[in-house]
């Protein structure tokens, strides 16, 4: 899969060269202008929770994209660093030491580098069973030992400051929402900017070599090993930077930033979006960030959706959502993406009208089975109908049923269509 | 003195159970290089469909029909979904178990619910087999015992003493060798699917009864698994075994034995600090081996891959 | 981000509410484990909110003059971090009241977050119902004026608790074991003083922690319990840990009680069935069975009617929303929340279920009549899980804990 994904990207690079510069601006630019857009507390809330876990999937791929290594652990670098600067904003509230906030991130990510790096000593040696099963081991000694060693984890409640009192910022207290949604903007730009750049440096290309075949790369006179450590050391401090700034935007860390299910959601949010490419955690961050808070406010079974998608992911589109975005650039090169729109809409419209089908046909199941007696009405997709009557189920199973029947019909035009798209025009390119 | 006998029993309880799921782990992970997320899953499902069919026709009908049924969606899993996987590469097919491990919770969760199941075990079996200085030893243990170790008996006949034993252990340890002799390597890889995550099943209606039939039950299980796979060496069966043993005793003894870091510390010639309670330390010395039982195999597993990578039994690189 | 509209059961009673109300309704966040492990006891305490809103007050005329009050879900996953999310999506909905309970770390996480927010936006204050968490910090070191807890704290349990083993003189060897957080070492600390304080005489054979929500198998922990002699066990588990606990206990050979505070309901009761007859000791606020009077027993079958398989297992959710319905009304106003956290301190309030409910002013803890009760089937009128198994009083402690000292210094705005 990783081939793969090097195939696609290569051919890329050299035409993206000269505009190398404007996804940067763009993104620096959608990050200002966006709580103009969506001005309500929550919404920003949200997108704090969005641009953190950017930060750490991005982190993390240095690892599992970047160098192949897999890590089941990973969410203890990031909790250390966060435990880490609670410590320092309670030293600065006790003490009254004059610190500025903005830079509380940069002791996260020193210290969640400092444990990687004695992690990395022995757990780096090598790749493959042998380096997820030490994570996994470390993991659960950190998670386990969060709740027994009170006075730095504080136990189950876990630990918490008020952000306000360290110095002022050029006048700013951070007692508002957006004025930490600025910050943790400036820290994810910063952070994902340096994360690109470490993977153009030496070591950051010999982390591909070494992923793709680590033999080849000992022969060229690069420690396999040295390579690895170096690539999680790095990954350490931009998960502690993760870290810290959950420490300012939540006030509160807990046992949760370290256990193994935020390590193994961030393995499903990296691979989401897909790994082989640099902007693939980000698109993956987005998207479960919003399954998990959004979509949670609208049906008890979230998590069985998010698994279901997860699952089609893996199994259809292991390139992720980004790998998925980026099979349509040879089309546009070829200037023939026109030529998939209707085959698309032809195709994709029934198969999300059967999505949503089957989702309606799975929530009904559910309320008719969960809901109180006697109450038999409810409401999807704006409209409320009897889930006991046998009509509405007549109705949603039929539209699922067609739906799921033209896109079957369809779908062979559809990859005609696929296939003459992405041939190059007569004449050559 | 009793009590270490009545321990030695109930750490072999809990180190057979872990068996039989490690030993179908163990045999999916060396042939096919899946580390199998999903295996507790396939776990939990053993005692939701044992429950479910007690319920209809009984405990003894439920151990037999539930396994087979956990491992006909075990195959189906390996056909359907693996299979496809498996040319993607290692990364994607454990993936891939980890998003079936999180499908197959909330799967659960929805047919069945979030509450705990009343599956209780059967009358048949729901007596005080004997009693060691007044500990009760429950004749529903000393069945478990004995499923468990008809189980190991005949897998290892299986795989010694079968021409199908034979392929599976040459494929264990050359599996290219063996689909160029004309195996159908895909078929076996199936059979072994199945056969593992019914053993898993197995462990799931016996375990279900004593051990609680709930949706979090396979994530308590949890890892543990893996761990024991990794200890024991990967494909070696006697490894399975011989690790599963040692973590059933090692958790058991220190739940057991109120042994307190203090009194280790001491012993070694480390005196307790004076005032313990501003001591940054102080949480370290009031450790207590039940506190820390069941950290301890994932302690033992990061030494061992340390210092032994191949395991204790193991013959490959993890 | 758009309103969230909400689906299935919450949906449809939002739905006939509005349906009849005339002016806005007052809405009530509830941030509790939907999905995940602990989803069904956040969603049974989910149902019992919903059917008290609407049974109490919505049908009997609402509040201020015809308001009715809404439950507005929210699915915190039991995670600190989900829940100051949700909390965050509560208030820019307009909700000044958060209603939370399982888990003393999320009521942690949230009362800090509730007293941070209504410092820094005096103009969108929000009140904190707690209705079970029980870490007796929350009302006294961590106190503050936002907070108030309708259950009654681990300390004011333990009391009542104590002094039914301190009553029964054959009783001489005790062994306390708990998880390990923080409250299970406040159960267990509480239950050293007060046994040391009432029964001297009486032997702590063991007292212990054990990893919460990881223990496969409780057999070693049952076998130092069986081999300590003990005669009374005293635990703080719940959950899995409860049920998986107290059946090795009894599988293992011992047959004395195990006092506890959460053994019933959620599936618990069901599982436990004959083993836990003449052993689960429990104690709660709010008395089922015998139920004391017609009307808690009309309000127990209509939520029967409603939800064959649920139980009315947390009977301070009925006061929790009695309360704050009275406090609004006195008050005259649902959204100056001081006004109304004003009126609540100091309210006494007569309980569905019997006796009368005090919201302590210095600490904001409510004083209420605390039960011991017995797992058993005999005479119960109410069984829970719908198996023949349910809960009876067996004794009462009137009021109590009225006079327990408070180390809470209350900040009043």
């Amino acid at each position: 899969m990783s081939n793969q994904a090097t195939n696609t990207a290569s051919p890329m690079r050299a035409g993206l060269l000269s505009i190398t510069y404007m996804p940067w601006i763009i993104a620096g630019v959608l990050l200002l202008i966006l709580p103009f857009i969506f001005t309500n507390n929550s919404s920003i809330t949200i997108m704090n929770q969005m641009w953190i876990t950017v930060i750490f999937a991005l982190a993390y791929n240095m690892l599992l994209g970047q160098g192949g290594m897999l890590s089941f652990g990973h969410a203890v670098y990031m909790g250390l660093g966060g435990f880490f600067c609670m410590h320092v904003m309670n030293y600065v509230e006790d003490f009254g030491v004059a610190f500025p906030l903005p830079l509380l991130p940069l002791f996260g990510g020193l210290f969640g580098m400092g444990f990687a790096m004695l992690i990395g000593s022995f757990s780096t040696t090598g790749a493959g069973t042998r380096f997820a099963m030490i994570s996994l081991g470390v993991g659960e000694l950190i998670a386990a030992c969060s709740i027994i060693i009170v006075a730095f984890f504080g136990g189950e409640e876990g630990i918490s400051g008020d952000r306000t009192y360290g110095l002022p910022f050029f006048g700013i207290e951070f007692l508002k929402q957006i004025e930490v949604y600025y910050l943790i903007s400036f820290w994810l730009m910063v952070s994902a900017v340096l994360m690109y750049l470490f993977s153009r440096t030496p070591v950051g290309r010999m982390a591909n070599a070494v992923r793709d075949n680590p033999e080849r790369a000992a022969f060229l006179g690069y420690s396999a090993r040295w390579v690895r450590f170096y690539s999680f050391a790095a990954s350490g401090f931009f998960c502690g930077i993760a870290g810290g700034l959950f420490a300012i935007n939540y006030e509160i860390l807990t046992e949760e930033n370290l256990n193994a299910a935020s390590s193994g959601v961030i393995l499903l949010v990296t691979f989401l979006g897909g790994v082989g490419f640099f902007f693939g955690p980000i698109i993956g961050a987005i998207a479960f960030t919003l399954l998990q808070t959004v979509l949670s406010l609208e049906t008890e079974l979230w998590a069985f959706y998010a698994g279901s998608l997860f699952l089609a992911t893996v199994m259809f589109f292991p390139g992720g959502l980004a790998g998925l975005m980026m099979m349509h650039v040879p089309a546009m090169r070829f200037g023939k993406l026109g030529t998939l729109t209707m085959p698309y809409v032809k195709t994709l419209l029934p198969g999300l009208i059967a999505m949503f089908g089957a989702a309606c046909l799975v929530e009904m199941t559910f309320h008719y089975r969960h809901a109180a007696t006697g109450d038999n009405e409810m409401t999807l997709f704006w409209t409320t109908f009897d889930s006991h009557s046998i009509v509405p189920w007549i109705i949603v199973f039929a539209v699922t049923a067609v739906a799921i029947w033209i896109t079957r019909k369809t779908a062979p035009a559809l990859k005609e269509a696929w296939g003459e798209a992405n041939t190059p025009p007569k004449g050559g390119v | 003195m009793e009590l270490i006998l009545v321990n030695l029993i109930d750490g072999l309880v809990t180190g057979l159970l872990l068996f039989m799921l490690s030993a179908g782990l163990t045999l999916i992970f060396s042939m096919m290089g899946v580390l199998n997320f999903a295996h507790a899953s396939f776990y939990m499902l053993g005692a939701y469909f044992g429950y479910q069919i007690s319920l209809a026709l009984g405990f003894w009908v439920a151990l037999l029909v539930a396994p087979v049924v956990v491992g006909v969606m075990g195959a189906g899993v390996e056909r359907y979904g693996l299979r496809r996987v498996h040319q993607y590469g290692h990364v994607p097919e454990l993936i891939f178990t980890f998003g079936l491990a999180l499908l197959i919770e909330e799967l659960v969760q929805f047919v069945w619910g979030k509450n705990q199941m009343p599956f209780d075990i059967p009358d048949v079996l729901n007596f005080t087999a004997f009693a060691i200085a007044g500990n009760s030893i429950p004749a529903y243990k000393i069945f478990m015992i004995f499923i468990s170790i008809a189980i190991f008996i005949g897998l290892l006949y299986i795989l010694t003493r079968t021409r199908v034993g034979m392929i599976i252990q040459a494929a264990l340890s050359y599996p290219k060798t063996v689909e160029a002799l004309g195996h159908n390597v895909p078929l076996i890889f199936m059979g072994v699917f199945g056969v593992g995550t019914a053993l898993a099943g197995v462990a799931g209606v016996i375990a279900g009864p004593v051990l609680g039939t709930f949706p979090g039950m396979a994530f308590v299980l949890g890892s543990i698994v893996f761990v024991t796979i990794v200890i024991g060496g990967l494909g070696s069966l006697w490894g399975a075994l011989v690790a599963s043993l040692l973590i059933g005793w090692i958790t058991t003894f220190a739940k057991a034995y109120n042994l307190a870091m203090s009194d280790v510390l001491n012993a070694i010639g480390i005196a307790t600090p004076e005032n313990l309670d501003d001591n940054i330390f102080r949480d370290l010395w009031t450790v207590t081996s039940p506190q820390i039982a069941d950290i301890l195999p994932y302690i033992l597993m990061v030494l061992i891959l340390i210092f032994r990578p191949y395991g204790l039994f193991g013959n490959r690189d993890a | 981000m758009r309103k969230s509209i909400k689906l299935g059961i919450s949906a449809a009673l939002a739905l006939s509410v509005s349906s009849v109300a005339v002016m806005a309704d007052i809405k009530v966040a509830f941030i509790d484990p939907l999905s995940g492990p602990f989803a069904s006891t956040g969603t049974n305490g989910l149902h019992q909110f919903e059917f008290a809103a609407d049974y109490l007050i919505n049908q009997n005329g609402g509040v201020l003059g015809g308001q009715n009050i809404e439950i507005v879900a929210f699915d915190n996953k039991i995670s600190p971090k989900e829940s100051l999310i949700q909390l965050q999506v509560a208030i820019d909905q307009g909700i000044r009241f958060i209603a939370q309970g399982n888990s003393s770390g999320v009521a942690n996480a949230i009362t800090e977050a509730v007293e941070k927010h209504n410092k820094r936006n005096p103009d969108d204050r929000v009140l904190f119902l707690n209705y079970a968490a029980v870490d007796p910090a929350l009302t006294n070191d961590k106190c503050n004026f936002w907070h108030f807890r309708f259950d009654a704290n681990a300390d004011i349990k333990m009391d009542a608790l104590t002094d039914s083993i301190a009553a029964d003189e054959g009783i001489k060897k005790v062994y306390i074991i708990g998880q390990d957080y923080s409250f299970g070492k406040a159960v267990s600390a509480a239950a050293n003083r007060f046994l040391g304080e009432k029964r001297p005489d009486i032997e702590i054979v063991g007292d212990e922690l054990h990893p919460i929500g990881k223990v496969k198998d409780f057999t070693p922990y049952s076998r130092k319990i069986v081999a300590s002699g003990a005669q009374a066990v005293i635990t703080g588990n719940w959950g899995a840990d409860m049920l998986g606990l107290g059946k090795s206990i009894v599988e293992n050979g011992y047959d004395g009680p195990i006092y506890t505070y959460y053994a019933a309901g959620s599936g618990i009761t069901a599982a436990f069935g004959e083993t836990g007859e003449g052993v689960i000791r429990l104690v709660s606020e709010g008395q089922i069975n015998p139920p004391v009077s017609d009307a808690a027993a009309d309000y127990y079958n209509a939520f029967k009617a409603k939800y064959p398989d649920g139980n009315v297992d947390q009977s301070r959710i009925t006061n929790t929303i009695g309360m704050l319905a009275a406090a609004i009304d006195a008050a005259g106003t649902a959204d100056d929340v001081v006004k109304i956290a004003y009126e609540l301190e100091g309210m006494t309030y007569d309980s569905l279920w019997g006796g009368q409910v005090m919201m302590r002013e210095n600490d904001h803890q409510a004083i209420q009549n605390v039960h011991i009760q017995a797992h058993t089937k005999e005479g119960i009128t109410f069984a829970y899980d719908g198996s023949e198994y349910g809960v009876k009083a067996i004794k009462t402690i009137e009021m109590a804990s009225a006079d327990s000292e408070s180390s809470c210094n209350m900040k009043r705005p």
